[in-house]
């Protein structure tokens, strides 16, 4: 019987579709930032394609160079300010309004039971909302601008079961890294995961987002949480359209079943270089830092800067700490509640909303032989700077490590 | 159609591919491919310049035109940057063979028309193997290995040498 995976490719191929089998899928929307759109918008003119399918199912926002810092940046946001001008598309989000898997979501586009296709690979955010969400690349992206449609192969899933209250200073990325450290970078590879139990009905929408966002770096195709009260909720006045829920059938087949339970779960830190390399907090602390990175479209929502606030509250950081609100609402929201105050009388820097420090793109990056402790999604050689070192790990234990200026266990300051 | 022969824009006969072999690990990242930094262009030379760069910053000056990649598990996981398989293409690289790819770069990578062969194969850097990536066959020292056969819409993809030339062809036709 099928999954969820199965149901929406089935609806958006017009015809009944099992895992492993190709199809043609209408998309319902299309999302591509700055960084891919570049190469999405050159693709799009050499096919010879004069007009996208559907304007209104485009999404454009810019996050990954905001603002521009150098000419040739400056240069192609130009080029796709002109293209969707000339494409009619409305859903532009110019610098500044966030990074797309935050802009997304606020703006009424993850709706359950939705096919969204993002030209980034953290895409797989929205299934945070029960929708199935993937990332693709520029041409594909091209691809679907030109026709609506895409190719895919429908993912076998993994269900994954989580029970368990999750103690005090362990958040939602705590389980997320543990989870992968489980399953590895690789071992959900071309599959869908499907999450479950009550640890995750009691995730926040803000929490189930960051889950969802790493599912890629398992190598899945989407993670999805079933939608329920808190994602309508969530959508009251936000979507864009009528969406109907889809559900897992009882007797669903699944290639792997998993269960994990939080209740004992420590703090967890992902070491260099790779984002299945984690640790238990007791294995890490006390490792001197240069940098701490607080945001990302994986942990830069208000209640990430928040968890941040309560411990950095009438204290100060003793290393350069980098706060990156992940959109605009959010960071209107942190300065009217007096999060950001409080965050800049710790001795943080706030940066305008964006990817750039995650990517070593600008603000924030770090050099041969420093190490950086963030709360963003990977760790991989060089990306923050060639030479330089990163760790993973949760708002809470990167607020915690800021004020010790090493790797510390966010329990220790909890009171 | 039959697919047999094909020649996509490099020249590269897509169904026999003979070259020199560079072997990388598992787990070989789109940021170690092409980092972040200089994905703010559309120039083909800059990628091209600093491929692998994260792993062997003089990879770019060491690769010939036609040779061939050997990597572990999950070659290319990480970012959606069509920049990656665009700076391997660009730098000569002819195929990548690797024992497994991240989803979207294996994508990518059919799609701007670099042909990409699952299979774990046992050969030393310097090597030469003989690739038929449209048959699934690679040829090493008289060892013959067989890799999973890309379904044949892929396979016209490739042999156009990418998903732009592909649609331009059927266009026309």
């Amino acid at each position: 019987m099928p999954t969820i995976s199965e149901k929406i490719l089935s609806r958006a191929a017009g015809k009944q579709a099992a895992a492993d089998d190709f199809v043609i899928a209408s998309i319902d929307y299309a999302m591509a930032h700055d960084g891919t759109g570049v190469l999405a918008v050159k693709a799009f003119k050499e096919m010879s394609a004069k007009k996208v399918w559907d304007p209104g199912r485009i999404i454009i926002p810019f996050d990954h160079y905001t603002p521009a810092h150098t000419d040739t940046g400056a240069k192609l946001h130009q080029g796709i300010r002109q293209w969707v001008q000339e494409q009619e598309i409305t859903n532009f989000f110019d610098i500044g309004e966030g990074i797309c898997h935050q802009v997304l979501p606020e703006n009424g586009f993850a709706m359950p039971g939705k096919l969204i296709i993002g030209a980034d690979s953290h895409s797989c955010t929205y299934g945070a909302f029960g929708a199935f969400a993937t990332g693709v690349g520029a041409t594909d992206m091209a691809e679907v601008f030109v026709s609506g449609k895409l190719w895919l192969r429908v993912p076998q899933t993994i269900k994954i079961t989580v029970d368990g209250k999750l103690p005090k200073g362990v958040s939602a990325k705590d389980l997320t890294l543990n989870i992968i450290k489980n399953i590895g970078t690789d071992g959900a590879n071309y599959k869908a995961i499907e999450y479950y139990g009550e640890t995750i009905q009691n995730l926040s929408i803000a929490q189930r987002m960051t889950l969802c966002n790493m599912s890629i770096e398992m190598g899945a195709k989407t993670g999805i949480v079933p939608a329920d009260e808190k994602t309508f909720d969530y959508l009251k006045g936000k979507a864009k359209e009528k969406y109907e829920p889809v559900y897992s059938d009882d007797n669903a087949t699944y290639c792997e079943d998993l269960y994990y339970d939080v209740s004992y779960l420590e703090p967890q830190i992902a070491k260099p270089h790779e984002v299945d390399n984690v640790f238990n907090i007791s294995e890490v602390a006390g490792t001197p830092l240069d940098q701490v990175f607080i945001g990302s479209c994986t942990n830069g929502r208000y209640e990430d800067l928040q968890a941040a606030a309560n411990i950095l509250n009438k204290k100060h950081v003793k290393v350069r700490t980098i706060v990156l609100p992940a959109s605009r609402s959010i960071l209107l929201k942190a300065a009217n509640s007096g999060i950001i105050t409080t965050l800049l009388k710790a001795g943080a820097v706030i940066v305008p909303p964006g990817c750039g420090p995650c990517l070593g793109a600008h603000q924030g990056v770090i050099c041969e032989g420093e190490t950086c402790l963030s709360t963003s999604n990977r760790n991989f050689k060089g990306r923050m700077g060639a030479g330089g070192l990163i760790y993973l790990s949760s708002p809470e234990t990167a607020a915690a490590s800021a004020l010790r200026g090493e790797i510390a266990d966010p329990r220790e300051v909890l009171i | 159609m039959t697919i047999n022969n094909y020649f996509n824009k490099n020249n590269i006969n897509i169904n026999k591919i003979t070259g020199k072999v560079w072997k990388f690990g598992d787990n070989v990242d789109t940021d170690v491919i092409i980092p972040g930094k200089y994905l703010r262009t559309t120039d083909l030379n800059i990628f091209a310049a600093h491929v692998l760069e994260g792993i062997d910053p003089q990879f770019s000056k060491k690769v010939l035109k036609g040779d061939i990649i050997v990597a572990g598990e999950n070659f290319g996981c990480g970012s959606s940057r069509e920049q990656a398989p665009l700076a391997l293409k660009y730098a000569g690289v002819a195929c990548v063979v690797a024992g497994s790819f991240a989803r979207i770069f294996f994508r990518n990578a059919i799609n701007v028309g670099l042909p990409v062969i699952e299979a774990k194969i046992d050969c030393k850097e310097g090597d030469i193997i003989e690739i038929d990536p449209g048959n699934g066959i690679i040829v090493h020292e008289g060892t013959v290995y067989t890799a999973t056969k890309l379904p044949d819409f892929l396979r016209e993809i490739l042999a156009d040498g990418g998903l732009v030339e592909h649609r331009k062809r059927i266009r026309v036709e």
